[in-house]
């Protein structure tokens, strides 16, 4: 019975070929926005977190001034110095690193080449602590570091324009009016979910950097490796206790600092884009209701179109129920194709979209399966009005129609 | 499936049928009380101006329709005490529709409009397929199976819908204006095929027609005036 009415609705959608592509079309479009937006979002999350994990996820970042809320801001703030990094790794035990760190845009020249870069100053212990090896070369020490040395490490794509198929370890860039020795070779990082090109970097000591490039002795941020195993919480409120009491702040006084927990960016992060997504997907979930519509409509016109064939039928002896289903699969499978079809354009397109947005693709399942049961309920919810009325009809008005 | 007629019980058997339409001053009454006996394996022609009410009679006897009051045995059970699943089941078991507008699908091959009562039979592919194919041949269109109603001659198109009325083995042909679209060389063919299911199968044949020269195919010519039996004529 049920398989009749299958096929009896397959034989109708392959007759009105054209018709029932067009009246699909608003379930793809509608299942497959809510799918791409969905699997976009998953990525751009995911993304986020593993930009986050490259900096690596036990990291505390101590910066002057207060980043949320109310404080002075950073430029208010008393600068940190090195002497706050050494009081930190010397009074907090459950620290692996504690690198003191500069950033300074720059151009890099080298010959006729040159290039607008970021220049990181920081000691040895910056490359460990962001888990990030180098591919050639070697690292400067903490002697030369303290020695002011001009020497650097340059990452991938500085590497690129300012080599090209050279080896760079020897050769010699220029910044700002001094020549810097290139030593080693970041590995490559690629680009971060935000566009951010993590390989357009070149580090060098930090002494070097606060002499020759910014010309004081202060620190922008330290960075602070908590030991595997310790508690990120316990070792942030040592810190903040320490930097209150060094920075003499009263008691009810707030912050002039403040310690950031990649955890929290990555949280902040991707609760936003998780909003966004949801949005969008609402959006989306609009646009496949207004399919639903159009399928509705659609049904009508076709019962309405077809209300002679409804009376042949029905004076052939085909049972109100029989018409009914027959309506009314007719609208599920169509619906479904359209969800398979939505689906389909969604892999697809989502996949390329990723690709150009340089996010991971994730294929979510129980989306794409949610996605699907969602359009044959569509097809059960908007059919069903358009199948009772053709079921319903007279067959003898049906079959005087013309 | 054909339900088992007690003996000396007619066919069909209307008894004081009326039927109205509307309310009030616009009420219309196409039937005025209609006692009418048909029995197995009768060819009856049902002749009368327009709005005399045979079509309304067909209507109830194709148990279309019901009666307004009085009622309509088909077999002995009273087809207006049925509910309008029940009637349709009727007409799937026992009854055979052919109309004048010839009625089939579009866009659908003569052998799929053959195979439609069958599919709501609920009979194999296998058999669909056979059964359709014989009906399709017996009228003559057996090279015409793949054929749309678009691509068949009215006669042809006639002739594929009597094979639909006829695949099932109905008990009764019911025949409205079978001729009415067609000149009198498709008519004599399509007549010529009526006659046979009645004389070779023993269907008995109600046909509504407006010609004398197809009534006289039939063994019974039932003339209508004014929502009446007006006359009631056999021929041997």
């Amino acid at each position: 019975m049920i398989w009749n009415a299958l096929l009896l609705s397959l034989k109708e959608i392959r007759r009105n070929l054209l018709r029932s592509f067009l009246t699909i079309l608003g379930v793809v479009i509608g299942v497959g926005a809510v799918i791409t937006m969905v699997t976009l979002g998953n990525g751009a999350t995911r993304a986020i977190a593993d930009q986050i994990e490259s900096l690596g996820s036990n990291m505390l970042i101590l910066r002057p001034g207060q980043r949320f809320g109310a404080g002075r801001d950073s430029a208010a703030a008393a600068p940190l110095k090195l002497a706050d990094a050494r009081a930190v790794a010397e009074q907090i035990t459950a620290l692996d690193a504690v690198v003191p760190s500069v950033t300074h845009a720059a151009v890099v020249v080298r010959f006729a080449a040159n290039w607008s870069t970021t220049v990181v100053g920081a000691t040895p212990a910056y490359l460990r602590a962001r888990k990030w090896p180098l591919t050639q070369g070697r690292l400067y020490s903490d002697a030369e570091d303290r020695a002011g040395k001009a020497l650097c490490v340059v990452g991938e794509t500085v590497r690129r324009e300012l080599f090209g198929r050279e080896n760079p370890i020897g050769g010699a860039i220029r910044i700002r009016g001094f020549s810097c020795e290139v030593i080693g070779l970041l590995a490559a990082k690629g680009q971060a979910a935000m566009g951010m090109d993590q390989d357009d970097v070149v580090l060098m000591p930090l002494h070097t950097v606060q002499r020759r490039l910014i010309g004081n002795q202060d620190v922008a941020a330290i960075l602070l490796a908590v030991s595997p195993g310790a508690s990120i919480d316990h070792a942030k409120a040592a810190v903040e206790r320490l930097m209150r009491e060094r920075r003499r702040i009263g008691e009810g006084e707030n912050d002039d600092f403040n310690v950031l927990d990649t955890r929290q960016i990555a949280d902040a992060l991707s609760s936003t884009t998780r909003v966004m997504t949801m949005l969008l997907s609402a959006v989306a979930a609009v646009s496949l209701l207004v399919g639903g519509i159009g399928i509705m409509n659609i049904m009508l016109v076709s019962v309405t179109e077809r209300t002679r064939e409804i009376g042949i039928r029905l004076a052939i002896g085909a049972l109100e129920h029989e018409v009914l289903l027959q309506f009314l699969i007719e609208a599920v499978v169509l619906s479904a194709l359209g969800g398979l079809t939505g689906i389909a354009l969604a892999a697809i397109g989502s996949a390329w979209a990723a690709t150009a947005m340089h996010i991971p693709f994730l294929f979510d399942l129980q989306i794409n399966l949610l996605a699907f049961a969602f359009s044959a309920a569509i097809g059960v919810l908007f059919g069903y009005f358009p199948a009772r009325r053709a079921a319903r009809l007279d067959p003898i008005e049906a079959l005087r129609h013309e | 499936m054909s339900v088992p007629a007690a003996p000396d019980v007619p066919l069909l058997r209307l008894r004081g049928v009326t039927k109205s339409y509307g309310t009030g001053d616009a009420l219309l009454q196409a039937l005025r009380g209609v006692d009418l006996e048909v029995r197995e394996g009768e060819f009856v022609a049902i002749m009368g101006p327009s709005g005399s009410g045979k079509s309304t009679a067909m209507n109830i006897l194709g148990c279309l329709d019901v009666p307004t009051t009085g009622s309509y045995e088909f077999r002995g059970i009273a087809v207006e005490k049925l509910s309008r699943n029940q009637r349709a089941l009727l007409r799937r078991h026992c009854l055979g529709f052919v109309f004048q507008g010839y009625n089939l699908l579009a866009r659908t091959s003569a052998l799929e409009n053959v195979e439609l009562p069958l599919l709501y039979r609920g009979e194999t592919t296998a058999a669909r397929h056979a059964q359709a194919r014989a009906a399709l041949e017996a009228v003559g269109l057996g090279d015409r199976v793949r054929h749309t109603p678009a691509e068949l001659s009215g006669g042809q198109q006639q002739r594929v819908a009597i094979a639909r009325a006829m695949v099932t083995q109905p008990d009764v042909l019911l025949a409205d204006e079978p001729t009415g679209n067609l000149d009198t060389q498709r008519s004599g063919e399509i007549m010529q095929i009526i006659a046979a299911l009645n004389r070779d199968r023993g269907i008995t044949v109600l046909m509504v027609t407006h010609e004398p020269d197809m009534a006289a195919y039939a063994h019974r010519v039932i003339r209508f005036v004014d929502g009446r039996v007006d006359s009631d004529e056999r021929r041997p």
